[in-house]
């Protein structure tokens, strides 16, 4: 019987493009995530290399000046200690730039484990964890880390470990249901018919089929990452002072909104909206490219 | 064109052209379609999957998906052009005068609103009472043939099998009283007892009914068996088309030619004869065609064939798409028709015995015995074909030899005459890679992010235990085994076709040189074309590595082909055991005797079938007796629901379980050919 | 049994991981006998299961403890509080559940148009959009600059029904926008699937009018996970309500979690955290009944 299919073209789909280049491709083609992309490199530059080219030193007092509204000078206006503003609200976003994505980082690692783990055993251990887990998840977020930041003291790596924590659950639980039903796919049996390790068939196996629903995930969680840390530190719970954070300055400044002194707030209010609109513009632009 | 020939018939396609939009391109998937249906007439549709099929049902009640457009031609449905119809218009043409039926009933149904409320809600359009409606929705419920209309009515789509929602499904077809219906895929993927009952159905419909019928189908049979005429589609071309009987007995294009010869049929056999096959792949939507679109995978095409698009040759009331339509016939095979073996069939001591095997679940606080006490041999070199409908315990058994679930305690399997583990961690590493399986399903089975090299190599690795250089000669060597290329070896699952996909999936079973493979529906999610080209790899590979196999498939044409004994499974028993010639030619228990006759055959004339009355009963609570008597055609009385009958031997090696004694089943089942004959 | 482990976990982080609370209460100044007097009298010194065993079953009895700073039991403050959140949380879902679905439906009938794209995007957007910076945006906007409407939500005394309703509009609106996002996303996907479902093709090529297609076939089965998704939603209306509270210097379960964090309050706290899981637990368990009995697959096994 003669070769079938060997002079043939093997790829009878149209496509030749790897799946990476694919997904890229589609990236390039949208144009929310685009947008979403310029916004958060924008602030990572500012938080980077922000405090070159800011006109006043952001944590410079000048009494003087203080409450200041928006001025040729003073672009943003001064706070009550005569800060600038607009120093403050571009060097703003460095604190909070690197909390939230190491805490995101963190419930990447510890739930896609997790989630690995629950998904693959089932039985009693999954039985257990995903009670706790569930437990976890009654309560939300801001306030968990509110009650372990209030019991273990206030730092940054504080605030990276709760909020890591507190959403590991959620995306274990995201990473779980999607190895369910990986597991229940032949190549999972064929691996068990070579006798392969529970570790090999988690981690080589299927790790990689379940990529795609994790990178979703956790660029959604990235934004909630910062919207949870922004919260935090306008409670009082976050960033310590005198930091130039977005939620640490609205915090000290709100109350006196009513006075007529909106600039001391709008524009941190209107920065940490952007930044978290951008990173939800970028994972919304990942995740329709990711289920095509 | 004039009126009045429109008017006649019942739908035309002109020059339809119909494209998906896909990455801001337009991939054509059909291209200039013409066809008539005529008052009255069952007209069949078929092609491989990819053709273009369904696509003609949804363009003909203007419901393709959103990025489908229809970029030239009209349809004319009973003389009226549905792509000019405005949105009242087409709501009361579907509501009026055409009707569609599903290939998945349960999806078709709404899950969440009873049946009676469904159907009731057609006949309202006519603004009649609801009591009329209702009363009018049982009267369909009726005939279909739903023999309780009333309590069926206040079910939803869940509680009903898969056999009463195509039921329903058909009820609501006709509730309008179509002059079209439009059948896409009726009975795929129902059981071929549930299938028959749903032919017959449709068959029986067709007499009382004065609607036309649109049959798409990817079965040959099935719509040789319900249409008057067939049209063959090819890359959503039509590429011939005339009566049923003329097409599928005196084909006039080389594709046709090539898809009757796929099928396994006259009890063809592995030992005989290879199946031929259809080398090469289906152009991909949108592909660029300049002459005939079968031109590459045509043996008999010339330069012309390649540039010059062949006009629908007329040759006397039946049409073909090729420009050597009077030589189609004469296409060369692709395998040789006789191959030569030396069927040593020695006295041989069974690679693999099993005695008293059984599988018991929880289900709810019930016990289900998925697999009860089933005992038999497995020579080496041969093969086990495994029948039954779904519900059988097919696949569970094949899993318990394997291993992938254990089996209870008490019965006894022997691999090679050591004892077998029922547990894969029990089991020595020569027994576990002794029996590997090929899955139905190669999207499943392939991880879909590794390489073919990684699929393989790993394969090598754990189970052949190589590393290194010799894994790499290996490696190579098996991909040759299969008659992939090593350019294959670099691309990843999805690249490839669902064919080539396969091929890995055997080569990775075959990877640690296995006594025996369990195939597991393996070409039921494939086409005819490539499904008889990875039966003859099987049948090439068993002869070369004197591997064993065992066999599952609801294709009863296929299992004979390739398989040396038969067993017949119903819910969990095995009802009949032997050589494969001998089960099939008779007498058979009569389970084997329905099933068979159930298939619908391209070379048989219209038979007398052997029906089944009823459903699959449950696992759960089995019937009393005789497992099958609940739905025996040739139940003879109340010791079938009493007693459980023996397997008694037929003849030395063949053994039926049933109450009728031997003689009395051959007398029986003579008559029975004799109606037919 | 979610609320056993969640207990377990709250009196774990309220009373446990602190370590010694009497010295966190009284600072790092205070006498060491002045310290192990509190934590004597507070308990603490006993063995944990007693301590965790006093507690739980003080609670379910009623008896929540007593505010280490008010010195009066905890009880009274976190029902007067629980109270007047539900009013608050009441205003915004009575707003968010009709607009939300609505929009989602509306997004889902023209998916990919322009008018999709801005429910979507806006909704999600709306969705990470802190409550704080966007309660800050409509203080500035309806509050200082328009004056429509109170910036702080105390009401008079004797406010009437619809006055206590004025008051709530504002910070509600946060609220609003966070759930908004979600629900109108569910429902949007609910939609989508049931509009591209066979049963809805069955339904449409029936002959049935459009109307009768989108009201009897596809609403029905598109907004079932809806359901579930606004009882969860509940959790992540009272983590707002913390913030929102505080912004609005309103009496809520919130803003009383807040303060108890503030003063290192633990038997405030840990009254106020169990009973916002119970709040959320009741949340799911209504929403799983509700959906069973629309739901006639889960209602009704399969019957062969």
């Amino acid at each position: 019987m003669s070769a079938i299919g060997a002079k043939q073209p093997e790829l009878p789909s149209s496509s030749t493009r790897g799946p990476v280049a694919e997904v890229l491709v589609s990236l390039s083609l949208s144009g929310s995530f685009l947008t979403g992309l310029v916004i958060v490199a924008f602030w990572v530059f500012c938080a980077l290399f922000g405090e070159h080219f800011t006109p006043y030193d952001p944590l410079a007092d000048d009494i003087i000046n203080s409450l200041m509204p928006p001025s040729a000078e003073h672009w943003f206006g001064t706070d009550q200690l005569g800060r600038d503003v607009f120093s403050r609200v571009i060097v703003g976003s460095r604190d909070i730039l690197t909390v939230a994505p190491l805490a995101t980082l963190l419930a990447t690692v510890a739930g896609t484990t997790l989630g690995l783990f629950t998904g693959y055993f089932r039985g009693l251990v999954d039985d257990i964890i995903s009670r706790v887990l569930e437990a976890f998840m009654a309560i939300p977020v801001v306030i968990v880390a509110l009650l372990a930041i209030v019991a273990l003291g206030t730092s940054k790596s504080t605030v990276i470990i709760v909020i890591g924590l507190s959403f590991s659950p959620i995306i274990a639980r995201t990473v779980r249901s999607a190895v369910l039903s990986e597991r229940e796919l032949d190549y999972v049996a064929a691996a068990q018919l070579r006798r392969e390790s529970a570790l090999h068939t988690m981690f080589v196996e299927i790790l990689p089929n379940v990529v795609p629903p994790i990178l979703v995930e956790t660029t959604v969680r990235l934004g909630y990452a910062i919207f949870a840390v922004a919260t935090l530190s306008f409670m009082g719970f976050g960033i310590q002072p005198p930091s130039p954070d977005w939620g640490l300055s609205i915090s000290s400044n709100y109350g006196m909104i009513a006075g007529g002194f909106w600039w001391t707030v709008l524009f941190d209010a209107l920065a940490i909206a952007s930044l978290v609109v951008g990173v939800n513009l970028v994972a919304d632009g990942v995740q329709g490219a990711l289920n095509d | 064109m004039t009126e009045p020939t429109i008017k006649e018939n019942a739908l035309e396609l002109h020059n339809l052209s119909v494209a998906y939009r896909v990455s801001r391109r337009n991939r054509a998937v059909l291209r200039d379609l013409s066809l008539t249906i005529r008052p009255g007439e069952a007209y069949g549709l078929v092609g491989e999957s990819g053709c273009g099929k369904s696509t003609v049902a949804l363009s003909v009640v203007r419901y393709l998906p959103r990025n489908g457009v229809i970029t030239v031609g009209e349809i004319f449905l009973g003389g009226q052009n549905v792509m000019k119809l405005d949105g009242e218009a087409l709501r009361r043409m579907r509501a009026e005068s055409v009707s569609m039926v599903y290939q998945d009933p349960g999806k078709a149904l709404n899950p969440s609103i009873r049946i009676g409320p469904q159907l009731t809600e057609i006949f309202e359009l006519r603004a009649i009472s609801r009591q009329m409606a209702s009363d009018q929705a049982i009267a369909m419920l009726s005939r279909v043939r739903i023999s309780d209309p009333v309590r069926v009515m206040q079910r939803y789509p869940h509680q009903l099998s898969g056999g009463m929602q195509q039921r329903v499904g058909i009820a609501m077809a006709l509730a309008n009283d179509p002059t079209m219906l439009i059948l896409d895929e009726p009975t795929t993927g129902l059981d071929a007892t549930v299938e028959a009952e749903v032919l017959d159905l449709i068959g029986r419909l067709r007499q009382e009914l004065s609607a036309s019928i649109l049959f798409i189908s990817h079965n040959l049979a099935v719509v040789s068996r319900m249409c008057d005429r067939v049209g063959v589609l090819y890359a959503g071309m039509l590429v011939e088309e005339g009566s049923t009987e003329e097409v599928f007995n005196n084909p006039r294009h080389p594709y046709t030619v090539a898809l009757l010869r796929c099928l396994p049929r006259g009890g063809q056999r592995k030992d005989q004869i290879r199946l031929d096959t259809i080398p090469g792949f289906l152009p991909p939507p949108g592909a660029t065609i300049n002459g005939c679109a079968f031109a590459d995978r045509c043996a008999l095409a010339d330069a012309r064939c390649h540039n010059e698009l062949p006009p629908l040759h007329d040759l006397g009331g039946r049409l073909s798409r090729c420009h050597y339509h009077e030589k189609a016939q004469s296409l060369p095979r692709t395998t040789p028709g006789n191959i030569s073996t030396s069927s040593a069939a020695a006295l041989l001591e069974p690679v693999l015995r099993i005695e008293g095997l059984n599988k018991t679940y929880a289900s709810h606080g019930h016990a289900l015995r998925a697999v009860n006490d089933v005992s038999l041999d497995l020579l080496p070199g041969q093969t086990l074909g495994l029948v039954g409908e779904s519900g059988s315990g097919k696949t569970t058994f094949a899993r318990l030899l394997l291993g992938l679930i254990p089996a209870d305690a008490g019965g006894t399997m022997q691999l090679e005459g050591k004892p077998l583990a029922p547990k894969l961690e029990s089991r020595t590493a020569d027994q576990v890679k002794a029996m590997q399986i090929v899955f139905q399903n190669p999207d499943s089975a392939l991880n879909r992010s590794h390489s073919i090299r990684h699929i393989m190599g790993r394969a090598l690795h754990t189970l052949a235990g190589l590393s290194g250089p010799a894994l790499r000669s290996r490696l190579v060597d098996l991909v040759h085994s299969v008659r992939l290329t090593e350019r294959h070896l670099s691309v990843k699952p999805r690249q490839l076709s669902g064919g080539l996909k396969q091929r890995v999936a055997i080569a990775r079973a075959f990877a640690g040189d296995p006594r025996i493979v369990v195939c597991d529906e393996p070409t039921s999610a494939l086409d005819v074309s490539v499904q008889a080209a990875i039966l003859n790899l099987l049948a090439d590979l068993q002869m070369k590595e004197s591997v064993s196999y065992i066999f599952i498939s609801h294709d009863l044409a296929v299992v004979r082909y390739l398989s040396d004994q038969i067993a017949v499974l119903y819910l969990g028993r095995i009802l009949e055991l032997g050589p494969s010639e001998r089960v099939f030619s008779g007498p058979h228990h009569p389970y084997t005797e329905a099933l068979l006759s159930a298939v619908p055959k391209l070379d048989e004339s219209e038979r007398v079938r052997v029906r089944l009355d009823g459903e699959i009963p449950s696992a759960i609570n089995p019937p009393s007796g005789c497992v099958f008597h609940t739905r025996c055609p040739r139940k003879i009385g109340a010791i079938c629901e009493v007693e459980e009958p023996p397997l008694f031997t037929a003849e030395p090696g063949h053994t039926i379980r049933c109450h009728i004694p031997y003689l009395e089943l051959a007398r029986l089942q003579n008559a029975q050919e004799e109606i037919n004959a | 049994m979610t609320l056993f482990l969640l207990s377990i976990m709250v009196f774990l982080g309220g009373q446990v991981l602190p370590g010694n609370v009497g010295r966190a209460i009284l600072g790092p100044l205070a006498d060491i006998r002045a310290v192990d007097a509190l934590n004597h009298s507070l308990g603490l010194d006993r063995p944990l299961l007693v301590q965790y065993w006093d507690w739980i079953s003080s609670f379910v009895r009623g008896d929540m403890g007593t505010s280490y700073i008010f010195r009066a039991p905890v009880a009274p403050f976190v029902i007067d509080a629980l109270g007047n959140s539900m009013k608050l949380a009441l205003v915004a879902f009575v707003m968010v559940v009709p607009l939300g679905i609505l929009g989602g439906i509306i997004a889902a009938l023209n998916v990919n148009r322009p008018i999709d794209r801005i429910i979507s995007l806006g909704g999600l957007s709306a969705t990470v959009l802190p409550e704080f910076v966007t309660g800050i945006i409509f203080i500035l906007i309806f509050g200082v600059w328009l004056h429509w409407l109170p910036i702080a939500a105390t009401w008079p005394k004797n406010a009437g029904f619809f006055t206590q309703i004025y008051y709530l509009i504002l910070p509600a609106l946060p609220l609003f926008l966070v759930l908004f996002g979600y629900i109108a996303r569910m429902a949007r996907s609910g939609m989508i699937e049931a509009l591209d479902s066979d049963y809805t093709r069955t339904a449409v090529l029936k002959g049935l009018p459009w109307r009768v297609v989108i009201w009897r076939h596809v609403l029905r089965n598109a907004l079932l996970p809806t359901i579930t998704v606004i009882a969860t939603q509940t959790g992540y209306l009272i983590g707002g309500l913390v913030v929102v509270e505080t912004l609005f210097r309103y009496q809520g379960i919130g803003s009383l979690i807040f303060t108890a964090a503030r003063g290192k309050d633990f038997p405030i706290l840990e009254a106020g955290i169990l009973t916002i899981g119970i709040v959320y637990s009741v949340a799911t368990l209504v929403a799983d009944v509700l959906y069973s009995v629309l739901n006639p697959r889960i209602r009704l096994g399969a019957e062969q």
